[in-house]
């Protein structure tokens, strides 16, 4: 979908991207993530030619994006940002129908894909897309944005910290909700954050900036387990990888189907990391699962937290 | 619709009804007049009619203010481009230099040049007008969210567009406001005019100097103070409505939930 071959990009005297060679595999998810300054934004905006590459090629569809006029370039990709840039004198509608308008799709066309966006992004689109963005909160105002980025259907989406100005319950919400987006659509999504947990939970496959230099790049499973430097270690968090592994893995992975146990249930889709928190929360070394609907499907034992990490390599 | 919401306590209403009834009305204030000044044989102006020197007084104005209005939004548009900025700080500096010269010497500079009548008035108003819309013009687009413009170049908008559908609106209230000021200072100045031949709200005031006729004077200045007054109060008036119709503040939302179905057009 994009390929980097070699790309610089210097500010000044300043390194913001080196020698940097990527591929972004069609419908992956890929994080960039990195401390702050690293080149991540560079990174990104140099895919839509909101940065020009120096030197390097970066191929989109197979052809250098050099070879696109920029705004069609743009119009094929999504882009949403962290304050989400809303046009404040635009209602939800016009703001949603920005590249379908530019386009020049039919105007009932753009109305049906309004309505569709806002369903898809849990806001009820007749009462919310006569509104303007400073009647929405936070959050909602987001949902737009990404329901702007996804409007005219992109080949790809970018997004730079989308919901990093969130409060974290809101956040997680939005998480979840791209998650199932990017699982039914099956869309190629490059989002950049600094927080490792986004990372971990969204990416297909993550990329460790440092400095404007990969520091590594791999599944989740692969950066917690086997970080390749010091940087990439202390960067995920040294003392919680343990946590954080079990955090990629679900309570199904791991029931032992048909036994029985005291206490009170976990889920089949909750995390192991939820499992341990209710073995040490109730104090027991076993507990019953149950599924979707609240039907026992078995048990989990706390030894079977260990199993988790290797298996994740395999 | 709003006047009847303000009904006759709107003040651009009354004020508006009596610069009316002043420009058309006058010369039933002779009267008046010569109860005022009794040692005067004639108390009322009557070289030109009242409402040819307020029609003129206007024309003066609107010519000088558009070529400001055209010149200034040019200049201030093109110093916030890229490809512009280099120019900004000349630009400011002429600008604001030409506004530390005072109207009279502008004037004074430009009759040797081009002879007597509306030709140096016309030239020495715009030139005067010209900073504050320079300056709103640049504070409104610099005041744009720099995510806004960022969105609205990522998602595919040329830089002309950008400028159109997103810089200009979202600067309108500021730009409003440097026009405001503009052509307020311009009213005013438009009197001084006369002093080049020109024909305007300032020729009783002049004629009356020259000839010690108070009353001349007092028209004059009534009819140039109530007409920056109620242009005053019109502009005002105009912005109240941007402001509920397109507020960006999170403060301004309750008020603004109200009247944007109704006040607003899409753009
Ligand atoms: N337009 C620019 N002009 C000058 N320096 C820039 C510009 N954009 C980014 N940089 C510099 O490049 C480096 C990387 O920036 P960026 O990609 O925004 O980092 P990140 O998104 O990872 O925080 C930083 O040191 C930043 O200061
Ligand atoms: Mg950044």
């Amino acid at each position: 979908m994009i390929e980097f071959q070699q790309v610089s990009k210097t500010f000044g005297h300043w390194k913001a991207v080196d020698n940097l060679s990527l591929h972004l595999q069609d419908g992956e998810f890929t994080v960039l993530i990195g401390p702050s300054g690293s080149g991540k934004s560079t990174t990104l905006k140099m895919i839509n030619r909101l940065v020009e590459h120096d030197s390097g090629r970066i191929l989109f569809a197979g052809k250098e994006i050099r070879s696109f006029q920029p705004e069609d370039l743009r119009r094929r990709m999504g882009y949403a940002i962290q304050s989400n840039g809303l046009f404040p004198h635009w209602t939800v509608e016009e703001n949603i129908g920005t590249v379908p308008a530019l386009l020049k799709w039919p105007k009932s066309r753009i109305a049906d894909r309004v309505t569709e966006l806002l369903t898809l992004l849990d806001l009820e689109p007749n009462r919310y897309r006569g509104r303007y963005p400073h009647e929405l909160s936070g959050g909602q105002q987001q949902r737009v944005g990404v329901a702007r980025a996804l409007a005219a259907d992109p080949e790809i989406l970018l997004m730079d910290e989308p919901f990093g100005a969130l409060d974290p319950v809101t956040r997680a919400a939005l998480q979840k909700e791209l998650a199932r987006i990017h699982q039914r659509s099956g869309k190629s999504i490059v989002l950049v954050t600094h927080d490792i947990d986004e990372a971990l939970l969204l990416a297909d496959r993550i990329v460790l900036l440092d400095k404007g230099r990969i520091a590594q790049v791999g599944t989740p499973q692969r950066i917690l387990a086997q970080p390749a430097s010091d940087f990439v270690a202390d960067f995920v968090g040294r003392s919680e990888v343990g946590i954080k592994l079990l955090g990629l893995q679900t309570v199904a992975g791991r029931v032992r189907r048909g036994e029985t146990a005291a206490g009170r249930p976990v889920p089949l889709q909750a995390s192991l990391r939820e499992a341990l928190s209710a073995f040490v929360a109730q104090g027991r070394g076993s507990l019953p699962v149950v599924d979707e609907h609240g039907h026992a499907v078995g048990s989990i034992h706390y030894a079977d937290l260990l199993a988790a990490p290797a298996e994740a390599l395999a | 619709m709003s006047r009847t919401r303000a009904g006759w306590a709107d003040p651009l209403l009354w004020s508006g009804g009596v610069l009316l009834l002043l420009i058309f009305g006058m010369p039933l204030l002779t009267p008046l007049f010569r109860e005022l000044f009794p040692e005067l044989d004639r108390p009322l102006y009557l070289q030109e009619t009242f409402p040819a020197l307020v029609a003129a007084h206007l024309g003066i104005v609107a010519a000088s203010s558009a070529v400001a209005i055209v010149l200034g939004l040019g200049a201030g548009v093109l110093v916030t481009r890229a490809a512009g900025k280099d120019f900004r700080g000349l630009v400011e500096t002429v600008v604001a230099m030409g506004q530390t010269f005072p109207p009279v010497a502008v004037l004074a500079v430009a009759v040797p040049l081009i002879g007597f009548g509306v030709w140096p008035a016309l030239i020495a108003l715009a030139l005067y007008g010209l900073l504050p819309i320079v300056q709103s013009t640049i504070a409104g687009i610099e005041s744009v969210p720099e995510s806004v413009r960022e969105a609205a170049r990522g998602l595919g908008m040329n830089p002309l567009r950008v400028l159109w559908q997103v810089e200009l609106p979202l600067a309108l209230p500021v730009l409003i406001a440097g026009i405001r000021t503009s052509v307020i200072i311009n009213i005013g100045t438009a009197a001084i005019a006369s002093t080049v031949g020109a024909k305007t709200l300032g020729s009783p005031i002049i004629v009356g100097l020259s000839g010690f006729n108070t009353a001349y004077i007092l028209q004059g200045a009534l009819l140039v103070a109530l007409l920056a007054i109620v242009t005053d109060l019109a502009f005002d008036r105009l912005q109240t409505r941007l402001q509920r119709g397109r507020a960006t503040v999170p403060a301004a939302a309750p008020i603004a939930r109200a009247t944007t179905q109704t006040a607003r057009s899409t753009p």
